[in-house]
């Protein structure tokens, strides 16, 4: 195993300094047997940690492999992600989530962390085998229906108590299933102009109410996927002044676009939930900085062309995410180092209960962190994007930052901007 | 001359004049004997109907067909695209036939604005899903001028299925345009409270349609679907039709002059009744000779420029 020595480097905004890395671990000093890299005008940051990410496989290879979806997180400075259990067959049991981390730690860009279905076939009817999942080899902590929402308060009630048993947590995908039939865009003024079914913040709002209200009740730990809206934050907020155990996460489209989009027809910004109004996304700008909102996730979700170039009714929802996500959330921010380390990266490893991750790039650490060019420009090209889709609603915009290395437990799975394999 | 017609946003106060100036050219030639106009010889225009409507489709066919247009009937039923080929596959068809003009009616909000980003020709928007109807606007606020000799400062009511309506909508753009005022009545569940802020801030909503008849030129009612009630947006079509119906003693709170008008297709008995319907008052008929006339000056002037 080769070393690194990185020279000049801000260690998240501090004045430059050497780190070195050696063996998958920070070390005190170079040995002199170190590949050396230029480190001047870079910031290193801890490996950053998605807790939301869509990689596809199995069942839609055509849109994301595990292998694609890696190497466009890597290329985005993570070196891990968790990958939601909307598969086909969906990852409801310790063998589908097993060849998951399987197809993952073959790919070794990233650590793929599969998160398991609360309920058979995401169906809402049976809670899945999440005892199963919890002790197979994928170690399975996190589990969620997302893409749809626990909806039934009793199972949902079950769910949170059940996962007691490993120190396991339920992210929920907030959405009253009979307040969103048919919903295309957010409900308000342009959903109204343009003809097309509203997804109402109250249908979010109303499920982060019952859960922290549910969570509460039987002493559990609650995760909220991509919170949307300016009422969810003032719900959790409440809820965590109360003490709830509750977690949110906010995804960088919402911290950034707007309904207003819409307004193309285009469905490259159709999106579950929806963009929302100028308002909420300042609410939810808001609520990351005061950590009412705990992290940043992507809920990367890539797309086969034949599925975005439609009808925008008849479009799958989603957008791309893990090769821009840094550059939206630094645009939002600003270099605010230590924020941006502990909304991507040390918070969202702690909800996950993951190890070697998310810790600050302190001598005996594990080197997993990326490094980053804050003054670099660069034109968002989907046809560049390591993704296997192309459905990025970044096209032809002009974003801060890039991302020129990152190192998983101190191997390089990119090196001056390319990914190593 | 705007090339395409997606929404009545489309049309400013000149060119929706325009039209309905030459609509008026063109029913006149409706008396003649010889109904028919040489201008788009040689043109191609492409109706692509991906929903039923027998009388829209037939009123563009007559349009195309007395300015001397080759039409294409394209509907979704009978053709590849219920074999399941996606609208941009069906778009790049249409435009390897050359396609000067492609009248779209679809389910889906929008699909005229996706429509246009794949081709070249001019895109007419003859019905998107809950979105628009822009020549159904046209040949209604035709009919309003033809009736009443003005637009301007004429008081409109349009009342019914607000929020599932694209004649709705497209008239309150188009009516806004034009200098009218527009109120919006039916019940809360199917007016929404962001419609004036989303088409036009001088819109004003109403949920008392009694309060409200007095003081109009036109009433417009729209068409009111049962199946709305299934999913509770009224308990009863006995309860909508006694709250938002017209009805003979409805309609004599209207002031002398004002006229009844109803895009079709009507559900005589649910929001209007036989005998107001076929009233001296109700433009039902006129509407659909209108249509026409209004259809003709759209494709004429869309694609006049290129003749």
């Amino acid at each position: 195993m080769t070393g690194f020595l990185i020279q000049g480097v801000s260690v998240l905004g501090a004045s430059a300094s050497d780190l070195v890395i050696r063996d998958g671990f920070v070390v005190a000093a170079a040995d002199g047997t170190e590949d050396v890299v230029d480190g001047s005008g870079l910031v290193a940051l801890p490996g950053l940690v998605d807790l939301h990410t869509h990689l596809r496989e199995p069942g839609r290879e055509d849109a994301e492999t595990v292998e694609t979806g890696s190497r466009a997180a890597a290329l985005g400075g993570y070196t891990a992600v968790f990958a939601m259990a909307n598969t086909s067959p969906v990852a409801d049991t310790a063998g589908v989530v097993e060849q998951v981390w399987r197809l993952g730690r073959e790919a070794g860009l990233v650590d793929v962390q599969p998160i398991g279905a609360v309920t058979v076939g995401l169906a809402g009817k049976q809670l899945a085998e999440l005892g199963a999942m919890a002790t197979s080899a994928a170690g399975v902590r996190i589990f969620s229906d997302d893409g749809f929402c626990v909806a039934d308060p009793r199972l949902m009630r079950r769910a949170l108590e059940y996962v007691k048993a490993f120190d396991g947590i339920i992210a929920q995908h907030a959405e009253e299933p009979r307040l969103t039939e048919g919903a295309q865009m957010h409900e308000g003024e342009v959903s109204t102009r343009l003809g097309l079914t509203g997804w109402p913040a109250v249908a979010e709002e109303a499920i982060i109410a019952r859960d922290v209200l549910l969570a509460e009740h039987v002493g559990s730990r609650l995760h909220v996927c991509h919170v949307s809206t300016a009422g969810s934050v003032e719900v959790l907020r409440q809820a965590k002044a109360r003490g709830v155990r509750v977690t949110a996460e906010v995804t960088p489209h919402h911290l950034l676009l707007t309904d207003e989009l819409a307004a193309s027809y285009d469905p490259v910004y159709k999106v579950n939930p929806p963009l929302r109004t100028a308002s909420d996304v300042a609410a939810l700008r808001q609520a990351l900085v005061d950590g009412v909102i705990d992290v940043v996730a992507t809920d990367h979700a890539p797309h086969a062309v034949e599925d975005k170039e439609c009808e925008w009714a008849y479009a799958r929802p989603g957008m791309l995410g893990l090769e821009t996500a840094l550059s939206i959330v630094l645009s939002v921010l600003g270099e605010r180092w230590d924020l941006i380390a502990d909304r991507m990266s040390r918070t969202p490893a702690r909800i996950a209960g993951l190890d070697g991750h998310g810790t600050d790039l302190a001598v005996g650490s594990p080197a997993n962190l990326t490094l980053v060019d804050p003054s670099a420009r660069r034109v968002v090209d989907p046809a560049e994007l390591a993704s296997r889709s192309r459905n990025t609603p970044y096209s032809g915009t002009t974003l801060p930052g890039r991302i020129v290395a990152t190192f998983l437990r101190g191997e390089p799975t990119v090196l001056d901007g390319k990914a190593v394999k | 001359m705007i090339k395409h017609l997606r929404s009545a946003a489309d049309l400013d106060l000149a060119t929706a004049t325009l039209i309905l100036d030459t609509a008026g050219e063109m029913a006149a030639l409706a008396g003649r004997e010889v109904k028919k106009l040489p201008t788009l010889r040689g043109r191609t225009v492409v109706n692509l109907f991906y929903e039923d409507s027998t009388r829209t489709r037939i009123s563009f066919e007559a349009a195309a067909k007395r300015l001397s247009a080759d039409v294409i009937n394209f509907s979704a039923k009978g053709s590849s695209v219920s074999k399941g080929e996606s609208l941009k596959d069906t778009a790049l068809t249409l435009q390897a036939m050359g396609a000067d003009a492609v009248v779209i009616r679809h389910s889906a909000s929008g699909a005229p604005h996706r429509l246009a980003s794949w081709v070249d020709g001019s895109v007419i928007n003859a019905g998107d899903g809950t979105h628009e109807h822009p020549t159904q606007a046209l040949l209604d606020a035709f009919t309003m001028r033809s009736r009443l000799g003005r637009l301007a400062g004429l008081r409109v009511a349009i009342v019914g299925d607000v929020l599932h309506s694209r004649v709705a909508r497209s008239n309150v753009l188009l009516l806004t345009t034009l200098g009218a005022h527009v109120t919006l009545v039916g019940p809360p569940t199917l007016v929404p409270r962001d419609i004036a802020a989303a088409l036009s801030p001088a819109t004003k909503v109403s949920y008392d349609l009694d309060s409200v008849l007095p003081d109009m030129d036109v009433v417009m009612m729209l068409r009111v679907q049962t199946e709305r009630m299934q999913d509770s947006y009224f308990p009863s079509a006995r309860e909508y039709s006694r709250r938002y119906g017209l009805d003979l003693a409805r309609m004599r709170k209207l002031p002398e002059h004002a006229i009844v008008m109803h895009p079709g297709p009507m559900n005589r008995g649910m929001e209007i009744t036989p005998e107001v319907a076929d009233s001296s008052r109700s433009t039902i008929v006129e509407q659909v000779a209108n249509g026409v006339s209004a259809r003709m000056a759209v494709l004429y002037l869309l694609l006049g420029g290129k003749a």
